[in-house]
C-alpha cells in the first residue's frame, strides 16, 4: 500500500460552510469575516465560503424547524418542496444545488463543514470513509502542523446515500468540530484554533493542487460503534443520572468495563456494562441530549494511506487543454459564486436589520 | 443587662421557595428543582416550609432560556401591575402569576426567602448575588455559607446599582438570593456543578434552620464585589461584534483587571486593553446570553459590608 503512488484529480473546488448550526459560533464568525474581508482568489484553489442556516446564526439556535445538518440523505433532497416544508430541508435542497448535486460530476470537489461542540474533543475531522485519501492526508498534515491541540479523525461507517450530513454533498467532504465550547459562546482559543485547522487545510490543498506528492503513512482513525443514552425516568422520560465525574471531559480517553459512566441524582455510579473496551467521544455534547445521546463510542484503528500526488496536465488523454479547463472552471466558479453571494446577501439583510444580532 | 451590640430581631424564616428554571437551559436548577419537587426530604428542615418551584415551565420544556422575554428581568412594578391577559408576553403572565403566588412583592405576606437557581457559561465558580447591601439575614446567611464551603471560595456579587439592578424572580421576596454556578454551556448538566450547587443551598438551609432555632449570629463583615460597569463588544456600525473576549481574560472572572491590561482582541489579532481609571474584578466574562444584552463582562469593585448581630424575634 504504502510504496503505490496514487494520482488523484485536483481540488481545485472548496466549499468552507459554517452557520450549519447557528450557535455554533468559531464557523459562524469565521464565515462572517471571509465573506467581509472578500478573501482574494488564489492560484491553484477556488474557494466558495457559505453561511449554511442565515435564519438560525439570526436567532442564535442550533436550528428553527429541524437540523439541517441532518437534511443530505439522498431521500430527503430529492423530496418534494411544499410551502409546508420545513426551513431547513428548502435549504439543505438549496445548498445541494449550490454546492452540489451530491453525487454528481459537478459537485464541489471539497466541502468542510465547520461545527463546534460542547464535548472536549480538541480538534477533530469528522468524514464517512475512512479510505478518502484525500481526507486522511489533510488529517495527517493537520494533525503535523498543530502542535497546540490534539487532531482526531472519526469515520462514521455509512453508505453516501444515507450519509446525512452537509459534508456529503462534496466530492470530498469533512467536518471541523472543536471543543469544548458552549453554544453561542466565542471563545478566542477556540476561534483561533479553526482559523488555524482552515488555513492549513487549504494551504494543504494549495500544495496538492501544485503537484506536490504526499508520502504515505498510517493514521490513527476513530470508527463509530455506537451511541449511549442517559438513563431515563420511564413515563417522563427526563435524564435520572448526569455523566460521571470521572467521564466528563475524558473524551478519547479508553472506557474499560465497569468504568464509571453516569452518576444518579442520588449518587450512586453506573458503570460501563460492554465487554469490549471503547473510545468515548460526543460526551455531555448539549444538542445530543434530544437525540437520545450521552456519549458515543470509537474503535480505533490504524489505517495505511497511500503516497498521493494531483494528475499532471495531459496526465489523461481525454482531458481538454488545461487552458479551456481552467476557463470553463472560471465560469462556473464564477456562476457558483454569484449564486451563493446573492442568497448570502439576502440573508445578510435579515440579519444586519437587527440590532443586536440574536433573538 | 444590656448588650453592647444591637441585635436586629427577624421572625423567623417560615416560608421558603426554591426557583429552578427561571432560564430553561439552566439545567443545574432545573434538575435540582425537579428532583425535589419528586422527593422533597432532602430540603426540610425544621419549622419551615421549602417550597421547590418551576417558574419558567415552557422554557424549560423547550430548553431555551426564555419563550416570549426574560423572565429574570420581568419583575418590573409596571409588568405587575399591569393588567392581566393573554396578549401579555408569557413571561409577564408568569410574573404577575409568581408574584401572587410567592409575594406580593414589597408587602408583609410575600415569601422570606427565595433561592433562585442559575448556571452560566462564565467561570463564576459558586457566586451568591446578593441585591440589597442593607439585608443582614442574607448577609449573614451569605458570611455562614462562605465559612461552611470554605477552603473553596463563594464570591458574592452585589447588584445593588441605580442603573445596572434588574427585576428579578427573586425580588417577590423579602430575602431574595442568587445562586450562580459555572461554567456550564446552556441545555447540559455537568455532575460537578450539579453537586457545587446542592452543596451550597444545604448549607443555605442549615443556617435558616439554625436561625429559626434562635441561634444568634454576631456581627460580621462579608467581602463583596459591588457591580459598578456593563462593558459590550466592540462593535461595528451596524452593530455587528468586531473582537471577542481576550485569551488573558477568558476564564479570568474575579480576578484583578488592570488598566492596560488585555481586554478583547478583534478577528484580526488586535488586542483592546482595558482604559478604566482603576483596578476592578470582572465577571459574568462572556455569558452566552448577554450576547444580545450587550454585555461582554461585567466590572465589580470590592467593598467589606458590614452586618450587625441577628435573632429570631
Amino acid at each position: 500500500m504504502e510504496g503505490r503512488e496514487v494520482v488523484l484529480p485536483t481540488v481545485s473546488r472548496v466549499a468552507l460552510c459554517g452557520g450549519t448550526h447557528g450557535n455554533e459560533l468559531s464557523g459562524v464568525y469565521l464565515v462572517r469575516e471571509r465573506l467581509k474581508r472578500k478573501v482574494e482568489e488564489e492560484e491553484h484553489i477556488s474557494v466558495v465560503t457559505v453561511m449554511s442556516n442565515p435564519r438560525a446564526v439570526q436567532q442564535c439556535r442550533r436550528y428553527t424547524e429541524t437540523d439541517l445538518n441532518r437534511c443530505f440523505t439522498h431521500a430527503t433532497l430529492s423530496g418534494p418542496v411544499t410551502d409546508k416544508t420545513p426551513y431547513e430541508i428548502v435549504r439543505s435542497q438549496e445548498l445541494n444545488t449550490l454546492l452540489g448535486p451530491k453525487g454528481s460530476p459537478e459537485a464541489m470537489d471539497l466541502v468542510c463543514d465547520l461545527h463546534n461542540t460542547t464535548a472536549n474533543m480538541g480538534l477533530c475531522l469528522i468524514a464517512y470513509s475512512d479510505c478518502d485519501w484525500i481526507s486522511l492526508h489533510i488529517y495527517r498534515y493537520l494533525q503535523r502542523q498543530m502542535s497546540d491541540i490534539p487532531v482526531r479523525f472519526i469515520h462514521f461507517d455509512l453508505p453516501l446515500n444515507e450519509a446525512y450530513s452537509l459534508d456529503s454533498v462534496g466530492k470530498h467532504g469533512f467536518a471541523i468540530e472543536i471543543g469544548p465550547q458552549a453554544h453561542g459562546v466565542v471563545r478566542s482559543n477556540i476561534l483561533s484554533t479553526m482559523q488555524e485547522g482552515v488555513q492549513q487545510m487549504l494551504e494543504w490543498v494549495r500544495l496538492f493542487n501544485s503537484g506536490t506528492p504526499f508520502e504515505g503513512g498510517k493514521v490513527d482513525v476513530y470508527t463509530m460503534v455506537k451511541n449511549v443514552d442517559y438513563p431515563r425516568d420511564f413515563e417522563t422520560r427526563g435524564i435520572t443520572a448526569a455523566i460521571h465525574p470521572q467521564l466528563q471531559d475524558r473524551d478519547f480517553c479508553l472506557l474499560r468495563p465497569n468504568d464509571p459512566v453516569f452518576q444518579t441524582f442520588s449518587g450512586e455510579t453506573l458503570k460501563y456494562t460492554g465487554t469490549e473496551p471503547l473510545y468515548p467521544f460526543f460526551i455531555n455534547e448539549c444538542a445530543y441530549y434530544e437525540k437520545g445521546i450521552a456519549l458515543s463510542l470509537a474503535r480505533q484503528r490504524s489505517v495505511g494511506i497511500p503516497s498521493i500526488r494531483s494528475e499532471r496536465e495531459g496526465e489523461q488523454g481525454k482531458r481538454k487543454s488545461s487552458a479551456e479547463e481552467m476557463e470553463e472552471e472560471e465560469e462556473i466558479k464564477g456562476e457558483m459564486e454569484e449564486e451563493g453571494y446573492q442568497k448570502l446577501m439576502e440573508y445578510g439583510e435579515e440579519s444586519d436589520s437587527l440590532n443586536g444580532q440574536y433573538k | 443587662m444590656t448588650s453592647s451590640t444591637n441585635v436586629s430581631c427577624f421572625h423567623g424564616a417560615r416560608r421558603v421557595a426554591i426557583f429552578g428554571g427561571t432560564h430553561g437551559n439552566e439545567m443545574s436548577g432545573v434538575t435540582l428543582v425537579n428532583l425535589w419537587i419528586q422527593n422533597g426530604k432532602e430540603i426540610q428542615r425544621k419549622g419551615v416550609e421549602t417550597k421547590p418551584f418551576i417558574t419558567n415551565p415552557r422554557a424549560v420544556e423547550k430548553c431555551t432560556r426564555y419563550v416570549d422575554t426574560d423572565l429574570n428581568r420581568a419583575f418590573t412594578t409596571e409588568n405587575l401591575s399591569a393588567p392581566s391577559g393573554d396578549d401579555l408576553p408569557y413571561e409577564v403572565q408568569r410574573a404577575q402569576q409568581i408574584n401572587e403566588i410567592f409575594g406580593p412583592k414589597g408587602s408583609p405576606e410575600a415569601y422570606d426567602v427565595i433561592f433562585d437557581l442559575h448556571n452560566t457559561t462564565s467561570n463564576m465558580g459558586c457566586t451568591l448575588i446578593l441585591e440589597s447591601s442593607k439585608d443582614h439575614f442574607n448577609l449573614q446567611m451569605m458570611h455562614y455559607i462562605k465559612k461552611a464551603i470554605a477552603p473553596d471560595s463563594c464570591p458574592v456579587l452585589l447588584t445593588e446599582h441605580p442603573l445596572l439592578k434588574y427585576s428579578t424572580s427573586r425580588s417577590v421576596a423579602k430575602h431574595p438570593i442568587g445562586l450562580e454556578v459555572g461554567p456550564q454551556p446552556q441545555g447540559v448538566l455537568r455532575s460537578n456543578i450539579f453537586e457545587s450547587m446542592r452543596v451550597v443551598l444545604k448549607h443555605a438551609l442549615d443556617f435558616i434552620e439554625l436561625f429559626n432555632e434562635g441561634l444568634e449570629f454576631p456581627p460580621c463583615t462579608v467581602d463583596v464585589f459591588r457591580v459598578s460597569e456593563k462593558m459590550d463588544y466592540p462593535r461595528d456600525t451596524n452593530g455587528n461584534i468586531i473582537a471577542m473576549v481576550h485569551p488573558n481574560l477568558q476564564d479570568c472572572d474575579w480576578e484583578p483587571l488592570n488598566p492596560g491590561d488585555p481586554m478583547f482582541q478583534t478577528f484580526d489579532g488586535t488586542t483592546i486593553r482595558y482604559e478604566g481609571a482603576g483596578t476592578v474584578y470582572p465577571t459574568f466574562i462572556n455569558e452566552a446570553a448577554y450576547y444580545e444584552k450587550q454585555q461582554a463582562f461585567v466590572t465589580t469593585r470590592r467593598e467589606t459590608l458590614a452586618a450587625g448581630a441577628i435573632k429570631k424575634a
